[in-house]
C-alpha cells in the first residue's frame, strides 16, 4: 500500500481485499468487553477538519482510539484557520506537533493531495470538495460484501468473504454524482473489486467526461432497479436547484428518489444503501430507509472497523495476524 | 550611459530571419539607434563587434499580452523586474495589461506605467487600456481621452475579464474606429463559468473541479466577430485556447472581417492532465486544454489563423499558488521563456520556420497593437530593434528563478532548447551574452 489514502484510485484490488479482510477481523473487537488493541500506542492522528462532519469526525476518532493512538481534533472554527492561516502553515504547525497521521476533510478538491506534499506522515482523504473520500467507499465495498457474499457478519461469513472481492455484483448510484466524493471513490473501488456500477441521474448530475469511467451511465432510475443487487442513494442538496440543475426537488424526488414502489422493483436479495446523512422524503422515502434492505444504520457501524483497518494497515506497517496467516 | 550605449554595433555572421525574407547569412551594422546596413562582409573600424555565428537575428520580440502589476502590485511584479524579464525573453516591446491597482482606466494611469516604463529602460512599454471603468463590465472607460494622452493607448482591453454585455461591446468597438483603435477581448462566458477551474472534460471529471467548457470561450468568440463584422471595427481575440476557437476565427477570417488573434506559449505546450496533481502553478485563465486542442492551436499559428504568440505573463507571489487549487489565482510567467517554447513547439516541428517566428512574434504583434516603431523587418533604415537567439544552444532546463519577481512558470524544470543571446532596444543592448545590461 501507498502512504497516503488520497483516492480509491490509489488502491490495487490486492490493498482493497486487504483493508477489507482486515476490517472483518478488527470487527470482532467490537464483540468484546475491552475494545481496544495497543498497536497505536504513541503515535498521534490528528485529525484537521476544514468543514463540519460530525460523523465522520467521530468515525476517524473512534477508530483511532481503538487502536489506542492519541487523536488531536484540530477543527477550523475557532482556530487559527478561521483567522486565515494557509493548508501549508497549518501543516507545518501539525508536522512541528510530529503527527504520524493527517486526517482531512476540507471543501476543496486536491487538499488532500497538497497537503501529502507538506507533511511527513501518511494523509488520508477523509472528503476533499468534489473530488473523493475513499473512506467511505471502503465502508460501502465492505458492507455489500458482508450482506452479499457472506451471511450478514457472523464468523462462518467471514471465512467466506475473506480474500474475495465483488465480483459479478451490480450496484446503482444514484443522485448528484457530478458533485459527490463518494460517487467518484465508489466508481473506483467498485470496479476494482470487480463489481459492475451504473450512474443513474439526470444529465445535469452528471460529468460530461462520464463515458471515461469505468461504469456504465443511465438518466432512468426505473430501468435499473429490477438488475440492481445494491442502490446506493446520494444526497441531493438543495442549493443545486436554484442552479437549474433540476428544476425542483418534487420533480428530482418523481424521477430519482427510491420510494416504496420504487424499493418493490428491486431483487429480492437487493439492499439500499445511503452515505448519510439523509434527506428523509427528497431522493430516499422515509419507509425505505427504515426497511430492512436498508444498511444506512450498518454502514456507520462498519466506517470504524473500515478506518480502524486503513489506520492499521498504514500506520503499523504490519499485517493484522490473523490476515497475514 | 556607458560606451555601450553609444557605440556603433557590427553584429557578424548572423541568420537574418525576417518576414518575407529569404534566410540568409549576413552582417548587421547598428548605429544611431538604427539598422545602417545589411550585407555580407561588412568592415567598419570603431564599431562594437559581436560574433554571431550561428545566431538567428529576428526583429525585437513585441508582447501583447503582458501583466506588470504595477501600480498595486508591486510584490508580484515591477515595470521595472517585469521588462527586466522581456528583454531577457528577447522582447524591445510589451503591452502591459490594464488591470492593475487601479485599473489603467484613465489617462492619468495609463500614462504612469507609460513613464515607469521609460524609466526602466528596458524595453519599450505600451500601456493598454481598460475598456470599462474599474474593468466593471457596465460603463465606457474614457477611451478617447487615453489615446489622446503620452501613453497613445490604442489597444483596449479589459482582460481578466470579459467584456460580456453584448451592447456594451458593441459600443466599445464601435468608439474605437474613432483613433484606430482594437478591443481585444478575453472571451468567457461569466455565466457558464462560475467558480470554473480546469478544462471541462476527463481531467476536471476525475479530479472533482468545476470545469471550463470550450463554448464559454468559443459562444463569446463567435458574437464578438458578428459584431466586428456588423460595425466594421477590429476585435483581437486574447489567448485563444480550443480547437473550436480556432474554427470560428478561420470562419470569421474568411470573410474578410477584421479580427485578429493570439496564442499563449502554455497553451501550445501544455495540457490539463498537468492539473492531476492540484498543482495551481498550472492554473491559469483560459485554462490549460487538451493535447487536441494543442495540436489545433499550434496548426492555426503556423498557417496564420492565429496572428501572434502573446505571453499573458502573469506573475504571482509564492502564496497565491502554494494552496489548494481552487484558492489560487490563474496565471503564468512567460516571457523570459516563450521564444524557446515555439521553438519546441512550432519550429523544431516544423510547423513555422525563422522567418515565420519573426512574424508571429513580433511584425504581426506590433501591428495589431498600433506600434510604429516595432515589428519591422532586418534592413538599412529599420528601427535596430533586433533579437538575437541562438537556436542550437543545448536543452537546458527552466529555472523557477529569473528576472521576475515571481516564480509561477509551468515550464520549471522542463529542458527547452535554444537561447537569447543578445537584446537591442534602438541599437542599444538591453541583454548580452544572455545576461540583463
Amino acid at each position: 500500500m501507498k502512504r497516503h489514502l488520497i483516492s480509491a484510485a490509489d488502491l490495487t484490488r490486492a490493498d482493497a481485499v486487504l483493508i477489507l479482510d482486515t476490517a472483518e477481523e478488527l470487527a470482532m473487537l467490537a464483540d468484546r468487553p475491552i475494545k481496544k488493541l495497543p498497536t497505536l500506542r504513541g503515535r498521534t492522528v490528528v485529525n484537521l477538519f476544514y468543514e463540519d462532519s460530525t460523523r465522520t469526525r467521530i468515525s476517524f476518532e473512534a477508530a483511532a482510539k481503538r487502536l489506542s493512538a492519541d487523536v488531536i481534533n484540530f477543527s477550523a472554527k475557532g482556530s487559527s484557520v478561521a483567522k486565515g492561516e494557509s493548508l501549508k502553515d497549518t501543516a507545518l504547525t501539525l508536522e512541528a506537533m510530529g503527527a504520524d497521521a493527517v486526517v482531512i476533510r476540507h471543501p476543496a478538491s486536491g487538499a488532500a493531495h497538497r497537503l501529502a506534499e507538506w507533511v511527513q506522515g501518511s494523509v488520508l482523504n477523509a472528503g476533499d470538495g468534489t473530488h473523493e473520500h475513499p473512506t467511505q467507499a471502503l465502508l460501502d465495498a465492505f458492507t455489500i460484501r458482508r450482506r452479499l457474499k457472506g451471511d450478514g457478519g457472523g464468523a462462518a461469513g467471514r471465512a467466506g468473504t475473506r480474500g474475495a472481492g465483488l465480483d459479478g455484483i451490480r450496484v446503482t448510484i444514484v443522485g448528484d454524482v457530478l458533485h459527490s466524493r463518494v460517487a467518484r471513490s465508489n466508481v473506483l473501488l467498485l470496479s476494482t473489486l470487480g463489481a459492475e456500477v451504473t450512474l443513474a441521474a439526470p444529465p445535469t448530475l452528471l460529468p460530461l467526461a462520464v463515458g471515461t469511467w469505468p461504469c456504465a451511465v443511465s438518466y432512468d432510475l426505473d430501468t435499473e432497479l429490477p438488475k440492481s443487487d445494491v442502490v446506493m442513494m446520494l444526497r441531493v442538496q438543495q442549493e443545486r436547484m436554484t442552479a437549474a440543475y433540476f428544476p425542483s426537488v418534487r420533480e428530482y424526488s418523481r424521477r430519482y428518489g427510491l420510494d416504496a414502489a420504487r424499493m418493490a422493483r428491486l431483487p429480492e436479495h437487493a439492499i439500499v444503501m445511503h452515505p448519510g446523512p439523509m434527506n428523509r422524503g427528497v431522493e430516499i422515502a422515509a419507509e425505505v430507509a427504515d426497511s430492512a434492505r436498508s444498511t444506512i444504520v450498518e454502514q456507520v457501524a462498519n466506517g470504524v472497523t473500515t478506518r480502524m483497518a486503513v489506520l492499521y494497515l498504514l500506520l503499523s506497517g504490519t499485517e493484522f495476524p490473523e490476515v497475514a496467516q | 550611459m556607458t560606451a555601450d550605449d553609444e557605440a556603433r554595433w557590427l553584429i557578424r555572421g548572423v541568420t537574418i530571419a525576417g518576414a518575407g525574407q529569404e534566410p540568409g547569412v549576413a552582417d548587421i551594422l547598428l548605429g544611431g539607434g538604427s539598422v545602417v546596413a545589411v550585407e555580407s562582409g561588412l568592415n567598419h573600424s570603431g564599431v562594437r563587434v559581436l560574433d554571431a555565428g550561428g545566431l538567428v537575428a529576428l526583429p525585437g520580440l513585441v508582447d501583447l499580452h503582458t501583466h506588470l502589476r504595477e501600480p498595486g502590485r508591486e510584490d508580484a511584479e515591477t515595470v521595472e523586474t517585469g521588462t527586466a524579464a522581456a528583454a531577457l525573453g528577447g522582447y524591445t516591446a510589451v503591452h502591459a495589461m490594464a488591470n492593475t491597482e487601479p485599473v489603467a482606466d484613465t489617462a492619468g494611469v495609463v500614462e504612469q506605467v507609460w513613464r515607469l516604463g521609460r524609466a526602466a529602460g528596458h524595453c519599450d512599454v505600451q500601456p493598454v487600456g481598460a475598456v470599462t471603468v474599474g474593468l466593471g463590465g457596465t460603463r465606457l472607460a474614457e477611451l478617447g481621452t487615453m489615446a489622446d494622452s503620452v501613453a497613445r493607448v490604442r489597444l483596449f482591453s479589459d482582460d481578466g475579464r470579459c467584456v460580456a454585455d453584448p451592447l456594451l461591446m458593441r459600443r466599445a468597438l464601435e468608439y474605437v474606429k474613432a483613433f484606430d483603435g482594437v478591443i481585444a477581448q478575453h472571451a468567457q462566458d461569466p455565466r457558464l463559468t462560475e467558480g470554473a477551474q480546469l478544462n471541462e472534460g476527463e481531467m476536471s471529471a476525475r479530479l472533482g473541479l468545476a470545469g471550463w467548457p470550450a463554448v464559454a470561450e468559443e459562444a463569446i468568440i463567435a458574437r464578438d466577430c458578428l459584431l466586428a463584422a456588423h460595425v466594421g471595427s477590429a476585435l483581437h481575440i486574447c489567448h485563444v485556447s480550443t480547437a473550436g476557437s480556432v474554427e470560428i476565427i478561420r470562419w470569421a477570417k474568411s470573410k474578410g472581417w477584421p479580427v485578429t488573434a493570439e496564442v499563449t506559449p502554455h497553451h501550445l505546450l501544455l495540457t490539463d492532465e498537468l492539473a492531476a496533481g492540484y498543482d495551481p502553478v498550472f492554473k491559469v485563465n483560459p485554462p490549460l486544454r487538451t493535447a487536441a486542442d494543442v495540436a489545433e492551436l499550434r496548426r492555426a499559428l503556423g498557417d496564420g489563423t492565429i496572428d501572434c504568440v502573446a505571453t499573458d505573463h502573469a506573475p504571482h507571489p509564492v502564496e497565491a499558488k502554494e494552496t489548494e487549487w481552487p484558492e489560487a489565482a490563474f496565471g503564468m510567467t512567460g516571457l523570459e521563456t516563450a521564444l524557446r517554447v515555439v521553438q519546441q513547439a512550432m519550429v523544431d516541428t516544423g510547423l513555422l520556420d525563422w522567418a515565420g517566428v519573426a512574424d508571429r512574434m513580433s511584425v504581426r504583434p506590433a501591428r495589431i497593437g498600433r506600434l510604429t516603431g516595432h515589428g519591422v523587418p532586418l534592413a538599412a533604415g529599420a528601427p535596430a530593434n533586433l533579437t538575437l537567439y541562438d537556436p542550437a544552444a543545448p536543452a537546458e532546463a527552466v529555472l523557477a528563478a529569473g528576472a521576475s519577481k515571481s516564480r509561477n512558470t509551468p515550464f520549471a524544470g522542463l529542458e527547452l532548447p535554444g537561447r537569447v543571446v543578445a537584446t537591442f532596444l534602438r541599437g542599444t543592448p538591453t541583454v548580452l551574452d544572455g545576461k540583463l545590461r
